[in-house]
């Protein structure tokens, strides 16, 4: 019988017939989604800079000149220079690694552990399920900012705190969401045929549940990406996130952007454009993403 | 429904209590002490005697758990005693901050729920044209614009266009109503854009599911005004999961605007927050969770109340 071993079905589908059809389904997704289709290759095009920001990157981001304090947008500096003579567009290439890797991380951690504790809650049901709800309304009730701001003065600042403190506030949303969903899997005959099987409750909620809830997981995935990158700003730009000298948006908007800002305003302008685009394009692509994943959107 | 009421109030309790355990133990967590950083400027001078003298004044000498059930026993009698670091009243720290932020908070919600809604339904309306687009991808950057760069970029433009700035010191609307708006306007406006991008999205789709309905087609096949059916048959259905966004942001406002009042230079609940967590005043941060929170319950308590009584297809057991 091979009621218990889905898994393995699964395996006999050629590799390559299977990359065939996942190639066909990008190529659909741009067809019919050019909106997306942009903010996809935007993010792409943020990953690359970020990646390659060491040959890419004009001038060294921390290395100051005196000589061009302030400089207006010239086609030695595009986007101006900064209080110390930092080249701002450099700053703005490198503070896209800081803002990638922030992003991800945070978006995958988040909605990953909500996902795994949704499924389990939903799996596990009665007291369990009640007590998880509970904890989590009052993580829910928890103001973000305060569980930033304790996560920072425990671990101190720096990218990986920061990176814990944006992905807990997630975790008890992606969680809520991710259970909802697994409401409805725990009744499908394959878990009541893997629980006869006799398999351990771990394999049956990450073997069995968990791919399931993968259009939900993917949608809660990106639109993580982008309130991640706002969050770290925001934090950053109040001090309690990436400090000096790591190039990150929000650090360029803090101090002398806001003080210089009527001499030099391309200080402010440039890293919040930076930002607002990088976010843009991440919430483009989710949307479109959604749409795509969703059927009771399809249906209409 | 009294029955009902009852048993969401009573459920709020254990809510409320598990927050007040985590942020109580979570400060303590949190390393140095209000006493250290008192005397961290004259550390020679302050001999441990110092330091133990005034951990015992502040009660910070007694075991935790002892701790817990005083600040617990005064919470119970609605007391929330004295921020240790001013030592004034917390209800005296918190009253202006929280009059400041619900003015601001209540600002947005108008300027969100003005833009929202009518974009929202022409958008709807017109699904899937370039009016559609446009509003879809000023709503997406609504998303994405960070509000204090924003506030940020408005503040730049004052001065740079009319060589004018907002005032910076806040004044209380009754005192002022004039100077208090021109401050005030501008962190509403930059915060409301944001907080309607996620109205206008929801006003959209809560249009296209309802302008669907057998009602709807009923409306219009007895030859209904259309703008009589758009009002009070669709825009009143519609409002639901609209009421509901816009409730929850609402209460978000209060007291998560840290960033956008920091540009602003305004004295609300968010920079209290961070100056709070920084004094390590225990007993003036826990007030401030224990109201947001509070705040937060109760609005989501309110919204499903709401829908009850809006939908009355939905039975409240």
């Amino acid at each position: 019988m091979a009621i218990g071993r889905p898994v393995e079905v699964v395996a006999d589908v050629p590799e390559a017939a299977r990359r065939r059809r996942r190639v066909a389904a990008i190529g659909e997704f741009c067809r019919e989604r050019p909106l997306g289709a942009i903010g996809a290759a935007v993010v792409l095009l943020n990953i690359v800079v970020g990646l390659g920001a060491t040959v890419i990157a004009p001038y060294d981001p921390v290395a100051t000149d005196y000589g061009a304090m302030l400089a207006r947008p010239s086609a030695a500096h595009w986007l101006g220079t900064d209080a110390f003579g930092r080249d701002v567009l450099s700053r703005i290439i490198y503070g896209s690694r800081t803002a990638m890797l922030v992003g991800f991380a945070c978006a995958f951690l988040g909605a990953t552990v909500g996902a795994v504790i949704g499924v389990a809650s939903a799996y596990f049901a009665g007291k369990v399920d009640l007590l998880v709800q509970r904890v989590m309304d009052i993580f829910l009730a928890f103001p973000l900012i305060i569980l930033a701001l304790a996560v920072v003065s425990i671990l101190g600042t720096g990218i990986f705190n920061v990176i814990v403190a944006i992905a807990i506030p997630m975790i008890p949303r992606a969680g809520l969401v991710a259970r909802s969903s697994a409401l409805a899997i725990r009744e499908m005959p394959y878990v009541d045929a893997a629980r006869a099987a006799g398999f351990r409750h771990r394999r049956i909620i990450l073997r069995h549940m968990l791919p399931n809830v993968m259009a939900p997981y993917l949608i809660m995935l990106t639109a993580y990406l982008g309130q991640a990158i706002l969050a770290e700003a925001s934090l950053t730009f109040l001090g309690l996130g990436v400090s000096e000298p790591t190039p990150a948006w929000g650090l360029m908007l803090r101090g002398a952007a806001v003080q210089f800002a009527e001499s030099a305003p391309w200080m402010a302008i440039f890293p919040g454009l930076a930002i607002s685009l990088a976010v843009f394009a991440f919430n483009l692509f989710g949307d479109s993403l959604r749409d795509a994943l969703d059927p009771r959107l399809r249906a209409q | 429904m009294t029955k009902y009421i009852v048993k969401r109030l009573l459920l709020m309790i254990p809510t409320l209590l598990g927050v007040a355990v985590l942020i109580f133990f979570l400060m303590r967590i949190v390393p140095g002490d209000i006493v250290e950083l008192r005397f961290a400027g004259e550390s020679a001078y302050a001999q441990k005697e110092n330091l133990d003298k005034e951990r015992a004044r502040l009660g910070l000498d007694q075991p935790v758990w002892r701790q817990f059930l005083s600040w617990m026993g005064g919470l119970a009698r609605f007391d929330l005693g004295t921020s240790m670091w001013t030592g004034a009243p917390i209800t005296e720290e918190i009253r202006l901050r929280f009059a400041l932020s619900l003015q601001l908070a209540i600002m947005a919600t108008i300027v969100a729920i003005l833009l929202a809604i009518p974009l929202g339904v022409i958008a709807a309306l017109r699904q899937d044209t370039w009016i559609d687009y446009v509003v879809r991808v000023i709503s997406i950057a609504g998303l994405a614009t960070p509000s204090f760069w924003l506030g940020i970029v408005f503040i730049l433009g004052l001065l740079i266009i009319f060589k004018w700035l907002p005032p910076m010191v806040y004044t209380p609307f009754w005192v002022n109503p004039v100077q208090n708006l021109a401050q005030l306007i501008w962190p509403a406006l930059a915060v409301g854009y944001r907080y309607s991008a996620v109205a206008t999205r929801m006003t959209r789709s809560a249009m296209l599911e309802v302008l669907r309905e057998d009602y709807i087609r009923t409306a219009r096949a007895k030859g209904l005004w259309e703008k009589l059916i758009l009002s009070r048959h669709a825009l009143k259905n519609a409002m639901l999961p609209v009421l509901t966004v816009i409730a929850l942001e609402f209460a978000f406002l209060i007291g998560g605007l840290v960033v956008t009042e920091q540009v602003f230079n305004l004295n609300g609940l968010g920079l209290l927050f961070v100056e709070a967590v920084g004094h390590r005043d225990y007993t003036l941060t826990q007030a401030l969770v224990m109201l947001v929170a509070f705040v937060f319950i109760f609005v989501n308590f309110l919204v499903d109340l709401a829908y009850a009584w809006l939908d009355p297809r939905i039975r409240l057991r």
